[in-house]
């Protein structure tokens, strides 16, 4: 099967065409360079994002968190609905863990900003 | 009268990474004004990552990367105000300032760095007919009250204009569970950057309407529906071609204005393209002693630029104040072809930086082309371009070796793909 989608690398967007086999990137094409090849392979097959949000604190403020680092793109939701869940107490510090390995994704969720 | 040797307008990006350079250049005497209550600006409220590739090559989020400079900022104890407002500049350099802690009092300053930043365009710059309902915010303001104050501005959301605010706030408010309905864009082409088309819109099915634009809006007391229609190459709406779509929140991500009604109090002299202060090569504006940088001066898509740039008005308002550099010969810049403005508008082919980087925007997107920077009729420098877009800064290095004796005016142009 093939699957068409848009190279983020640069501005120019490169219309990519991805052929998959059994779960495979066996052919990349449509991209002017490497980035586009690289960004299609690893996006039809294991997509991952960064997810921010805040985080409502046990003393009523609003922190920003972000995921330390990227996680699975369907689980984008559920790290969200976590979010809204947690009410971590003050103080944190940017990279204080809010949530721990978030939603199974061994990936933990840490403040952005600093709240004594 | 308090006096002070640099006063900085501003503790957003700019407004840190100027007194932080300018420090650094050797100046001890300086003060960070600041409105808000923190020092950060309008980071604090951009909780996304993709800030500080090119400064700290890694991508941080917006409170993250303002920490670095703030931490900064507290370690060389640079004095600084909050809750403060700078309400007038006069030609001598005086700011009439009111705060909190220093009540209303004026402050004689050596040099300023204009670091103010910029503001939405507002609904009514626009002219969209219908009713005022309750509802309608920009962007930006949906950003702050989501991600600062932690409230949703509403469930089911039309965005219009598909600048990158307006891109990041319809995952953002996706993510919390509201549904947005579509993003309009006037133009045949996005403002916003590619990734954030890809991550923000097609990552959660978001329609982005081009050559669209909302007609109408309907609602007494809140909002209950947008009607949008297709725009012709005129932008003119078509006929017959409305939809009307239920809604209780329109966002409005229709353009950045440099905020420089303090610059004209000032007297500086005001670029009628960028909006922001005409500046030579060290960001000095028309008015000797006093600087600009950030998007006070033009508006900026990568923050890593206004912090390079705000670096360099720092330094020069340091050497302004410690050792003034002589006049040399001026040299005009201009944008014509395709090239709308440039940042600076003129450079000092004398005393500038072996290279400086002269900042625009294009018109229109353009595929194939190359930039060219011309003396008269030589050309100086030619830069080939895959791609250019409206939505992205463009950066042209030029070389002072490379300027002829002669010259005084440098034309900045795109060359288009032969057909």
């Amino acid at each position: 099967m093939t699957r068409q989608l848009t190279c983020i690398g640069c501005p120019m967007g490169c219309q990519l065409t991805a052929t998959i086999e059994n779960g495979v990137v066996t052919e990349v094409t449509g991209n002017t360079c490497k980035r586009g090849d690289d960004y299609a392979r690893k996006e039809c097959v294991a997509p991952m994002r960064t997810i921010t949000g805040t985080v409502r604190m046990a003393d009523g403020r609003v922190i920003s968190v972000r995921t330390r680092t990227d996680v699975p793109k369907e689980k984008m939701f559920d790290v969200a609905d976590a979010f809204n869940r947690a009410r971590p107490k003050a103080p944190l510090h940017i990279g204080d863990v809010v949530i721990a390995d978030v939603c199974g994704t061994g990936v933990d969720v840490v403040a952005t900003a600093n709240r004594e | 009268m308090k006096k002070v040797q640099l006063a900085i307008v501003g503790g957003g990006p700019a407004g840190l990474a100027a007194a932080i350079a300018a420090r650094e250049a050797g100046l001890q005497d300086i003060l960070i004004i600041e409105r808000g209550e923190a020092l950060g600006g309008i980071l604090n409220q951009c909780i996304h990552a993709g800030f500080g590739l090119h400064t700290f090559g890694q991508e941080l989020t917006g409170p993250e990367y303002a920490q670095r400079f703030i931490d900064r900022v507290e370690a060389m104890k640079i004095p600084y105000l909050l809750g403060t407002m700078v309400l007038d500049i006069n030609e001598n350099k005086v700011l009439t300032v009111t705060g909190r802690e220093t009540g209303l009092i004026q402050i004689q300053a050596e040099a300023i760095v204009l670091a103010m930043g910029c503001r939405e365009r507002p609904r009514g710059a626009l002219n969209i007919p219908g009713t005022r309902p309750a509802g309608i915010y920009s962007a930006g303001t949906a950003q702050r009250l989501v991600n600062m104050e932690g409230y949703l501005p509403g469930k089911n959301v039309v965005i219009l204009g598909s600048g990158d605010i307006g891109l990041i706030m319809a995952r953002r408010m996706t993510l919390e569970g509201a549904k947005v309905h579509a993003v309009a864009e006037v133009m045949p082409y996005s403002g916003g950057l590619k990734r954030n088309i890809v991550q923000c819109l097609d990552d959660f099915n978001i329609p982005l309407l081009l050559s669209t634009t909302v007609v109408d809006i309907q609602g007494q007391g809140h909002i209950e529906s947008v009607t949008l229609a297709q725009v012709d190459e005129r932008r003119k709406p078509i006929p017959g071609t409305e939809q009307v779509i239920p809604c209780d929140t329109l966002l409005l991500s229709v353009g950045l204005l440099p905020e420089n009604e303090l610059s004209l109090s000032a007297g500086v002299a005001l670029d009628g393209v960028t909006g922001g202060p005409v500046v030579g090569d060290d960001l000095a504006t028309s008015v000797p002693g006093v600087f600009a940088c950030g998007n006070v001066l033009h508006v900026h898509d990568l923050v890593d630029f206004v912090s390079e740039e705000a670096g360099r008005a720092g330094r020069s308002a340091a050497e302004y104040v410690l050792h003034r550099r002589s006049a040399g010969r001026t040299v005009a810049l201009r944008g014509s072809s395709g090239v709308r403005y440039t940042v600076p508008q003129h450079i000092d082919a004398d005393a500038m930086a072996d290279t400086v980087t002269v900042r625009f925007r294009v018109g229109q997107p353009y595929r194939g082309a190359a930039l060219c920077a011309w003396a008269g009729d030589k050309l100086i420098r030619r830069i080939p371009k895959r791609i250019l877009t409206p939505g992205e800064m463009e950066s042209f290095p030029i070389r002072k070796a490379d300027i002829p004796a002669d010259c005084d005016t440098i034309t900045f142009t795109v060359e288009e793909a032969a057909q």
